[in-house]
């Protein structure tokens, strides 16, 4: 793309206050990402405008946003990919999580159904006496490593149309949480966790719509996670 | 009954069912090519046990089947879930089977 001096591109913010967009010109620049062009109207344009960022490398999940009606990780997301051939940019908060302040949803619902379908690491009671063997090559262990790079964006909750229809539902992110944890044989909670995700409201409720696993920015497959889950509460199978 | 049983029974009655309107939907097309009445369509499915057993199942699998989807659709749509959705659609479902049974056995006796 070229970096020409003056050449501007129109991105429309929504504003929570008045509760519509609001347009800006920014300096297009070569390989802008959706999050520098975010960053620039706060830093030089309103210093009022609310929204949230942390490691801008795709690491610590706090910066997605919906672009152009499409839910993206910002700092990884370049604008010419977001809006191809100079169209305008349209930035919004993230669907299915409530709004804090104009970029900016609160990610404590995400968080609370993280740990109702159990989405964390219970050690076991009884200790053994030696370590847990984890051979890296067990399908069981695959399994596990497939879902275990999430950053917590929510992208996936947001791209979900069964978490926008039914608010009690687990959703996609805490599901594929919760199947890399029954794939982990140094956990303590299987029975507790298959418990909670085969629950009304969890895994069986997904219709495999797949808009998770096609929206997550680290290729992720929650899906794919939840059908094993699935699998695993209703059949017993495993990996 | 828990969410997994639903799930496997909503399954295994799409299978049932899939088969059934295959071999439905054949016998219709060769029943009308071959230019049968309803008369005669009836002559030859009275009194056979294998037509009210194939009926039978059809309408059970419709009548398991389409109930746990409508439970999905009220809850996703219509905010309708618990005790009193699931009694109503039991009731349902009760409807579905005794009047698919009724229409089996008019094509039988
Ligand atoms: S599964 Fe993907 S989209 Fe969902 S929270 Fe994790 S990284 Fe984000
Ligand atoms: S700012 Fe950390 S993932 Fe985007």
């Amino acid at each position: 793309m070229s970096a020409d001096a003056g050449e501007t591109l129109t991105a429309r913010i929504w504003r929570s206050g008045p509760g519509r967009f609001q347009d800006f010109r920014v300096p297009r620049r070569a390989n802008q990402t959706v999050l520098d062009v975010v960053t620039w109207i706060q830093r030089r344009l309103d210093p009022t405008l609310g929204y949230r960022f942390a490691c801008r490398v795709g690491m610590c999940g706090s910066c997605a946003m919906t672009v152009n009606g499409v839910p993206r990780w910002t700092c990884r997301t370049r604008v010419e990919r977001a809006a191809p051939g100079g169209e305008a940019l349209e930035i919004a908060p993230l669907r299915n999580l409530p709004p804090i302040k104009d970029l900016a949803v609160d990610m404590t619902p995400l968080f609370e159904r993280w740990q109702k379908a159990l989405g964390r690491f219970v050690p076991p009671v009884e200790q053994g006496n030696d370590f847990v063997v984890v051979p890296p090559a067990t399908p069981a262990r695959r399994a596990a490593d497939a879902g275990i790079e999430c950053i917590g964006c929510g992208v996936c909750h947001a791209a979900c149309d069964l978490a926008a229809a039914d608010v009690e539902y687990l959703g996609p992110a805490a599901l594929n949480r919760a199947w890399t944890l029954v794939n982990d044989a140094r956990d303590g909670a299987q029975l507790a966790r298959i418990a909670a995700v085969a629950a009304a409201g969890g895994a069986f409720a997904c219709h495999s719509h797949q808009n998770c696993q096609a929206h997550c920015p680290k290729g992720l497959n929650p899906t794919a996670a939840i059908s094993g889950l699935k699998r695993m509460a209703a059949l017993g199978s495993r990996p | 009954m828990s969410e997994a049983r639903l799930f496997l029974l909503q399954r295994g009655s799409a299978a049932v069912l899939g088969l059934c309107v295959a071999v439905h939907l054949v016998t219709l097309v060769l029943a009308v090519q071959a230019g049968l009445s309803a008369e005669a369509i009836l002559g030859r499915t009275r009194g056979q046990f294998g037509w009210l057993v194939f009926y039978g199942l059809f309408a059970a699998a419709a009548a398991v089947h389409a109930p746990i989807g409508l439970r999905a659709v009220l809850r996703e749509t219509a905010g309708w879930k618990g005790q009193g959705a699931d009694l109503a659609l039991l009731a349902f479902g009760a409807l579905l089977l005794a009047a698919g049974w009724r229409a089996a056995w008019a094509v039988f006796a």
